[in-house]
């Protein structure tokens, strides 16, 4: 029984996008300029490589499905009406293919690629004497990362955090895309009275501190969605779609926040389009102006739109880190870099220190955040070295 | 130029309205008094009759908008918005609706704190970033120039979450050069905000070095350097007395925007290292759900944005003469 999570469709969209981009960088457009910078610079490329890792590794971790539950007889256990009852928890692609690694959990914390606990307990002899020792482990050497408080292998915890942070760096520039696209080329291209309001509209929501406007925001409705772990069975609409889930929220609001850039961007190219010669020129052809805001202005403004894509992306993963530390961002269930950060503080104070868990966190974050700041600027020397684009998320 | 501040200054006012009207709309009409008044006294053991106590004691007890029980203006002025709101516009930020303190006292002691870390953070960070980027800029296309941006790029991937939390460990517990956190009244607080400045500066750095580089590289690659070059002047003198000034305008445009905020503090910085500015006080809030106090530091937080924004637009007249006050 499939379930699709709404973040999911983002991840399943993104996938799309990738592949009409690998398609098109034969032709002429903007994915083509675009993969001649990264093709040129040998660095970028490999980092391209990096982050292709990290999105097969989201996608396959938006792909999941609830098995039927089995009765003792191994068949399907059914309802009075005689429909199949599911296991709540759905579990993704990922979580199969590392399914080892998912169940395979300690009593608590193990250092990296350790044989015995790392705390002492009361083992007992084979004499019946009992000693405080270091227990040995259930699968010594298994845990490339160790185990955290509650034995969960660190590494597989970081890995199910690639999910969240593709979808809150890319998805959340996915989402508000449209709206910066539709306000910024109305605005600069009719000009006049809708140029004003539009120019209300963002510079008022600009103003408003974006961490806060998050706050009360994910006050209002994080609280209530789907927050990671077990899908319960009323949040399921359609009997597979979950909508109402917290990381989707917080990528609407973190979008809410970060369209005011883009959509400045795009109302300035928009004005500076309308006066060019051949605009002018299918003006007086007598093409409508909604024909030529879709045939001329839009795709001239979409360099801007891949350029902010690549270069907010490592911004957003970072502010979604600092967001679940903060406790406003994913919920606890979900596997999140910033959850680890957060569980990790008290771990340094420990004696001898558990540092593992924040190893794992900065590994994680650090390589998908670097190549993508490489990617980023390569993208943008190949469509617009002249774009500046402020100091990124607050 | 009296005439242009005036002007940037009224039009500032419908984007503070704005702002006004979307936080109410935000914090009242979504999330409702009931719903404050449940979470403020707790889920389990609340009847009707304390919730509307609550509500009387804190001004919710009025409909949100339009009271339609008052006759004339009070139709309008006799509501949660028009009492909640329009306080906000001469700063009188009201109570809290947990500990019913004062919002407005409580803002104007805790900025001092917020502006002692951000201050020299903010100063120390500037010239540091302008110098090694005019180092970079100078060294332009050598190795020191490739390697710098890539150090830059590197120190910009890290979450600042790392930078604190390891020079916290590194500098405070393990060298214990530093208190790991708190703060003191007078110079005494000297000693315990040098960890978090510099840590603040290295987190800021890589970000502000590549921005000012690519700002004087356009800068040093315009004709009028190549003239001054061309005339023979060293390229200390062609790079610190034209290319610098020039680079200033839009060096001006990322500084003056960010100098009100120094009063808001850092949410993070503040509350790792528990100093007891505002954003410590913003973070509390948050977790304590005082939704008042939130609402005060968001508008607090639009009007110190806005008066940045008109600092630049003055600021930009004063340095660029080809800037017009019409």
């Amino acid at each position: 029984m499939p379930v699709i999570l709404a973040t999911d469709l983002i991840v399943f969209f993104l996938a799309g996008a990738i592949v009409y981009f690998a398609f098109s960088v034969r032709g002429e457009g903007i994915a083509a300029r675009a993969w001649a910078g990264i093709r040129s610079n040998r660095l970028a490329l490999v980092c391209m490589a990096v982050l292709a890792v990290y999105f097969t590794i989201a996608l396959l971790d938006s792909i999941r499905y609830r098995d039927p539950v089995l009765d003792e007889g191994g068949r399907h256990a059914v309802t009075g009406k005689g429909e199949y009852i599911y296991n709540p928890q759905a579990l993704s692609l990922l979580d199969r293919v590392l399914s080892e690694m998912r169940t395979d959990t300690e009593k608590s914390y193990s250092a990296p690629f350790a044989r015995y606990l790392f705390t002492k307990e009361s083992v007992e002899l084979p004499g019946g004497e009992t000693v405080r020792d270091y227990p040995a482990l259930k699968h010594p050497g298994a845990h490339w990362l160790g185990t955290d408080k509650v034995g969960t292998d660190v590494l597989f915890t970081a890995i199910k955090g690639v999910r969240t942070a593709i979808v809150i760096g890319a998805g959340t520039t996915l989402i508000m895309v449209p709206f910066a696209i539709f306000f910024g080329v109305v605005a600069g291209f009719y000009g006049g009275l809708i140029d004003d309001i539009v120019q209300y509209i963002y510079t008022t929501l600009a103003s408003i501190p974006g961490v806060l406007l998050i706050v009360a925001f994910m006050l209002l409705f994080g609280t209530s969605g789907y927050q990671g772990g077990l899908v319960s069975q009323s949040q399921i609409s359609l009997s597979f779609f979950v909508f109402n889930e917290r990381l989707f929220w917080l990528a609407l609001i973190l979008g809410i926040t970060s369209w005011t850039d883009l959509c400045r961007l795009i109302r300035g190219e928009s004005l500076k389009l309308r006066e060019l010669e051949y605009v002018q020129a299918s003006r007086a052809f007598g093409v409508s102006k909604p024909g030529i805001i879709a045939r001329h202005i839009v795709p001239n403004v979409m360099h801007l739109v891949l350029i902010t894509f690549v270069l907010q992306f490592s911004g957003l993963v970072l502010a979604e880190a600092i967001l679940s530390y903060i406790g406003i961002g994913v919920g606890p269930q979900m596997g999140s870099w910033g959850n680890m950060i957060n569980t990790a503080r008290l771990e340094l104070s420990r004696d001898p220190i558990v540092w593992w868990n924040l190893f794992a966190a900065f590994v994680f974050m650090f390589a998908l955040v670097l190549p993508a700041n490489i990617v980023g600027d390569a993208v943008r020397d190949a469509l617009d070295p002249r774009l500046r684009t402020g100091k990124g998320w607050h | 130029m009296l005439s242009y501040i005036i002007r940037r200054i009224l039009y500032a006012i419908p984007i503070i309205i704005g702002v006004n009207v979307l936080t109410a709309l935000l914090f009242f009409y979504v999330n409702k008094p009931d719903d404050m008044a449940r979470k403020i006294l707790g889920e389990k053991n609340v009847t009707p009759a304390a919730i509307e106590n609550w509500k009387r004691d804190h001004g919710y007890n009025l409909p949100s908008f339009v009271n339609t029980e008052e006759e004339g203006v009070k139709k309008l002025t006799e509501t949660i918005f028009f009492q909640k709101s329009v306080p906000l516009l001469w700063f009188d930020f009201g109570r809290s609706d947990r500990n019913n303190i004062d919002i407005g006292e409580e803002i104007k002691t805790r900025m001092w704190p917020s502006l002692a870390i951000s201050l020299p953070m903010f100063a120390a960070g500037l010239v540091i970033s302008l110098f090694l980027a005019m180092m970079l800029a100078y060294y332009r296309a050598t190795y020191i120039d490739i390697w710098g941006v890539v150090l830059a790029v590197v120190l910009m991937s890290v979450s600042t979450l790392f930078y604190i939390i390891g020079g916290q460990y590194i500098l405070g517990k393990l060298l214990r050069l530093f208190p790991i956190s708190g703060y003191d009244t007078g110079l005494h607080a000297a000693k315990f905000l040098v960890l978090p400045v510099i840590i603040g500066i290295i987190a800021s750095i890589g970000v502000g070095v590549r921005f000012y580089r690519t700002v004087f590289l356009e800068e040093i690659n315009k004709d009028h350097i190549r003239t001054a070059r061309a005339k023979g002047l060293t390229e200390g003198m062609v790079l610190f007395k034209h290319a610098l000034k020039n680079a200033m305008i839009p060096v001006l445009t990322n500084v003056v925007v960010s100098i009100p905020f120094l009063f808001y503090g850092s949410l993070i910085m503040e509350t790792f290292f528990a100093i007891p500015g505002l954003g410590n006080f913003t973070i509390d809030a948050i977790q304590s759900q005082d939704f008042a106090i939130v609402r005060s530091m968001v508008y607090l937080g639009s009007i110190l944005y806005i008066i940045g924004l008109i600092l630049t637009d003055i600021s930009y007249t004063l340095v660029d003469p080809r800037v017009r006050f019409e």
